[in-house]
């Protein structure tokens, strides 16, 4: 129930803010959007549940209707938080709030519109990650789109419609490629299920409902299904060479906007991989496991490389959005304790540091009115919480350690050297080799930092450089600590998630490591 | 064919058609009474109240009977869950339609007459779901399409109108010449007309004449391709939609299709069953397919390439054709032929609401005297917010984003031609998701002209007119209910379609 009376506030919020006049927009929506935040908090300090979704674990404050019937299908109004899906529940609710703050400076125009788009996107947003029946959650997934094509092609930058147009359909294709590899799974499985709901469809793959469809044997459509979702969702993650719709959308959107998209849309496709084709099909997936771990390693990899030839500041964290999502995937195709849940927990770590690096990026924007490295240097004499705020998150990102940053990749590392699923340590070859990515992110982070951020001061453009507002610095502070908070005290997420991820492993069954020390001691050991 | 004594039940059963026929006879003698001063509330208020009847007497009528097929005048005609759902997607087009002509037609003559023709059409649409034999079929489809001419060329002063009158009807009357021919190829195989004794003696066809019976269901396929808009019968359809005053083209365009569609849809699961005609060698599905195939990529890439948001609609309007020609292409023997069938059903019906929108818009815009190219909408959105809102709701809503139930009657074709499992069928599905991806592509043009664009002349609208603007805020507020409130009619149309295919 807690979960739709957030959205509903979300949707009622919007709808009010529209209407709004817009000099009172801003203000009334961030307020609206401090309820999903104070509704999430109260969830995570009540939060008892363990187990995951989709294996009939239990879940919290969702509930479950009927929706209505499909043929011989049963459609349901089904939504529940669990390990999971309960931390990036948070994070969404911590980042739009943040999100809306940092909007009040550079979105001057159509205020009413932009801050009512926004919280619709959350609505949907806390939809995507709390549904439980297909349907609703696609519902959701889709519905996503609508907010951030007017929020890009409004209020972007100069090619803004081109990059909203080609965000809009390179998405909407992926998303149909995968719902026809999510439909042939679900009608190969014939009578043993007859619903779409996700936990009951994971249940009757577990059982082995997956019979031959008019002479093709369930392996291949698996495997056939399993590839289309695959598709479907690298590309809203994104893995290269699915990835060119983010550089547009990012450079273009404006930065309140770059926030949500790399903070949490990204999360969408990682999440929705990781609810799907690594709970659904862990057979495939680990068969394929050496081209899907191949593909997460080329995308740290080319992903690092081209933020290193950037100049523009917003492209260097967008790509190097795609390079941290590869880690994502690394983690998830390792099938160990550590592996999937560093995964999950890199989701919200990269969702905290990405939103704080483009914050940072869109204040410097908004003083400066460049974002070109070569343009200017010397900021940190002008504008010293901003460029701590930079250093800080340019450092998490890094992985310097007690950052968010550090905890997530740790335990991705540590989990895809732990594991089995590829012959003579395959994995932990192809991780060594995708941890040089972390050596070229060092390199073109410090680079770009020493060219803007120290030096003497210079800008290319003509206007004063100081420090920019209160509502412009106080979600970047508030970000650092954040990522400091997750990076220190993992558990705060990490624990959940793993009660959460144990059981997609009990289903692999000798997939991955078998046992795992606490928690505490790995730290402990690094510390 | 048999003399029946005249059935009292008959008439309750078929009251919705009667009403509409009633109608059309009250405007014309309130027109008598008063030719020249008839005016245009009274007309509408008239039209709309009964249809309204019309669509209440289908549900009533549903509720009583269950939906179980109630067999009229000796089989001739049947009423049951199929021709009650048309029913209630004609009833309320023709509403929607009455009330946006209210404003429309204010500066015209002959308003009586307008409003006659449309609920006569929608008379002959709700006899054509009812219809249970080829010749009931035939006259109905007549007796639909012939106001339906006069209605596109309503505009006598407008060469455009004029001209697209004259090419529908010669393309119509062609097409019911090949109808005609094809129903007459059938009879003199199996020597009946009711569609169940021509299923009980396709067999006849063995003796050599099977290929007389292909050629007449191929010759029958053609009168259907005419009716829905689809190729290879299409043509006519951009210069009619584009000539003819804005709420007929809404009306052809939803309405005049799914008639096409709900006799296709008997004709083919009733009269000549996939099972048996495969045994006969004649596979109409994969026509079907092939049909469904290219209607959808002609109409989406021809409408991709339209500077004219009138001319684009209507080939997007034959891209959803093509969409729901899937619902006969997936009729293979190893689908859930219900689920087939009824994903068929529910996406005319919500695109009956969410094109029927569209067109009105259009019709708002030709009433303010805005331009016809994208270009003229940009701005409109600062101007008219709320039907503009609107108009984005039946854009996207046609290209399958879930903000109306477009979304769902989408995802659920698709899921249809997954369901059928066959090679012919995931080519329409991944051809759906390539089309959709241009449709996405050629609407959003329009929303961006709107809400994104900055006008590029000092663009004023000419007030707001109450008919036009209720009648697209009810499509609107309709099509978005339709995404959680698809249940209603899911229940119905299964069942429906379940009923009819057994």
């Amino acid at each position: 129930m807690l979960i739709e009376a957030l959205i509903g506030v979300c949707l009622l919020g919007a709808m009010l803010t529209f209407v709004a006049p817009d000099r009172v927009a801003g203000k009334l929506a961030a307020g609206i959007s401090l309820v999903p935040l104070v509704g999430s908090l109260f969830m995570y300090a009540t939060f008892e549940a363990s187990g995951n979704a989709l294996f009939g674990g239990e879940t919290m404050f969702g509930m479950n209707l009927a929706w209505f019937e499909l043929a011989s299908y049963q459609l349901s109004y089904h939504t529940g938080l669990d390990g999971i899906s309960l931390p990036l529940f948070v994070l969404s609710t911590v980042l739009v709030p943040l999100a809306i703050l940092s909007a009040w400076t550079p979105i001057q125009e159509r205020q009413s519109q932009f801050y009512g788009l926004v919280l619709f996107m959350e609505a949907s947003l806390l939809g995507v990650f709390s549904a439980l029946d297909f349907f609703l959650w696609f519902v959701f997934w889709e519905a996503v789109l609508i907010p951030m094509y007017f929020l890009i092609g409004v209020w972007g930058g100069p090619r803004r419609k081109y990059a909203a147009i080609k965000f809009f359909v390179y998405t909407n294709v992926a998303s149909l490629v995968m719902f026809i590899g999510f439909a042939t799974l679900v009608f190969a499985l014939g009578d043993s299920v007859g619903s779409f709901g996700l936990p009951e469809v994971t249940q009757a793959i577990a059982d082995g409902g997956l019979g031959s469809v008019a002479g093709v044997p369930g392996e291949t459509i698996a495997l056939v299904s399993f590839v289309l979702m695959f598709i479907g969702f690298a590309v809203k993650v994104p893995v290269v060479p699915l990835h060119t719709w983010l550089p547009d959308a990012h450079v273009e959107a404006p930065t309140p906007v770059s926030v949500l998209l790399a903070g949490v849309l990204l999360k969408m496709g990682t999440y929705a991989l990781l609810r799907f084709n690594f709970t659904m099909l862990p057979g495939v997936a680990t068969d394929l496991a050496v081209f899907i771990a191949l593909i997460g390693a080329a995308s740290v990899i080319y992903g690092a490389l081209l933020a290193l030839a950037q100049q523009d500041l917003k492209r260097i964290v967008a790509y190097s959005s795609v390079s941290s999502m590869g880690y994502v995937i690394l983690g998830l195709v390792a099938y160990t304790e550590y592996g999937l849940g560093g995964a999950t927990f890199q989701m919200v770590a990269h969702g905290l540091i990405s939103g704080l690096m483009f914050m940072c990026v869109g204040v410097v924007y908004n003083t400066t009115h460049t974002r070109m490295v070569g343009d200017m240097s010397g900021l940190a004499s002008r504008m010293p919480y901003t460029v701590g705020a930079l250093v800080a998150g340019a450092f998490a990102y890094m992985g310097l350690p007690l950052m968010a940053g550090f905890a997530g990749e740790f335990f991705i590392f540590r989990g895809a050297f732990a594991s089995t699923v590829l012959p003579n340590n395959g994995m932990a070859l192809i991780t060594g080799v995708a941890m040089f990515g972390i050596v070229i992110v060092a390199g073109y982070l410090l680079f770009a930092m020493q060219r803007v951020l120290f030096g003497e001061f210079f800008s290319a453009t003509d206007y004063e450089v100081r420090e920019a507002g209160v509502h412009d610095v106080a979600p970047l502070i508030v970000l650092v600590l954040l990522v400091i908070l997750l990076g220190t005290a993992p558990g705060i997420f990490f624990d959940m998630i793993v009660t959460a991820t144990r059981p997609i492993l009990d289903n692999v069954g000798g997939g991955g490591e078998a046992a795992v020390e606490s928690l505490g001691s790995v730290l402990g050991g690094v510390r | 064919m048999l003399q029946q004594p005249f059935e009292i039940s008959g008439l309750a059963l078929l009251a919705p058609t009667l009403l509409l026929g009633v109608t059309a006879l009250v405007l014309f003698l309130i027109d008598s009474i008063a030719p020249e001063e008839s005016s245009s509330a009274l007309l509408s208020g008239v039209t709309v109240t009964g249809s309204l009847a019309a669509l209440a007497a289908a549900g009533a009528i549903l509720v009583t009977t269950g939906g179980d097929p109630q067999d009229l005048y000796g089989g001739q005609l049947v009423v049951d869950g199929m021709s009650l759902f048309f029913t209630f997607i004609f009833t309320s087009v023709t509403a929607l339609v009455a009330l946006a002509s209210y404003d429309y037609l204010e500066e015209f003559r002959y308003k009586a007459e307008f409003h006659s023709l449309t609920v006569l059409a929608a008379t002959g649409m709700t006899l054509m779901a009812s219809s249970n034999s080829l010749a009931t079929a035939f006259i109905s489809l007549e007796l639909a399409s012939l106001p339906s001419y006069a209605l596109v060329a309503f505009l006598k002063n407008n060469r455009g109108s004029v001209e697209a009158g004259l090419k529908y009807f010669l393309i119509g009357a062609l097409s019911s010449a090949v109808f005609a021919y094809g129903i007459s190829l059938v009879y003199g195989v199996t020597g009946h007309l009711q569609f169940n004794q021509v299923a009980e003696n396709l067999g006849a066809a063995g003796d050599g004449l099977v290929g007389v019976l292909g050629v007449g269901i191929l010759m029958i396929i053609g009168g259907f391709a005419f009716k829905t808009a689809s190729v290879p019968f299409h043509w006519w359809a951009p210069e009619a939609y584009e000539g003819a005053p804005a709420p007929v083209s809404a009306f052809l365009s939803s309405a005049s299709k799914a008639a096409g569609f709900v006799i296709a849809f008997r004709v083919f699961t009733v009269a000549f069953p996939q099972a048996t005609a495969v045994d006969l060698g004649i596979d109409w599905v994969l026509a079907f397919q092939v049909l469904a195939l290219v209607t959808m990529t002609l109409g989406n890439f021809a409408a991709a390439t339209q500077e004219n948001v009138k001319r684009m609609l209507a080939y997007s309007s034959i891209g959803h054709a093509g969409y729901v020609l899937i619902a006969l292409g997936a009729l293979t023997g190893s689908a859930d032929q219900a689920l087939v069938l009824g994903a068929g059903m529910l996406h005319l019906v919500v695109y009956g609401f969410m094109n029927t929108g569209a067109f009105l818009f259009i019709a708002l815009v030709e009433y303010w005297g805005v331009g016809r190219t994208f270009e003229d909408y940009n701005g409109l959105g600062k101007q008219a917010p709320v039907a503009c809102v609107a108009m984005t709701v039946f854009l996207f809503s046609l290209a399958g984003l879930p903000i109306g139930g477009g979304f769902l009657s989408k995802i659920f074709l698709i899921l249809a031609a997954a369901n059928a499992a066959t090679i012919g069928t995931y080519v329409l599905a991944f051809a759906l998701v390539v089309n959709s991806a241009l449709s996405l592509f050629y609407y959003s043009r329009v929303v961006k002209a709107m809400w994104i664009e900055d006008p590029v002349t000092d663009l004023e609208v000419g007030g707001y007119p109450t008919g036009l603007y209720a009648a697209i805020v009810v499509a609107a507020v309709v099509t978005v209910l339709l995404l959680p409130g698809l249940g209603l009619f899911s229940g119905v149309a299964f069942d429906a379609a379940a009923s009819m295919i057994q």
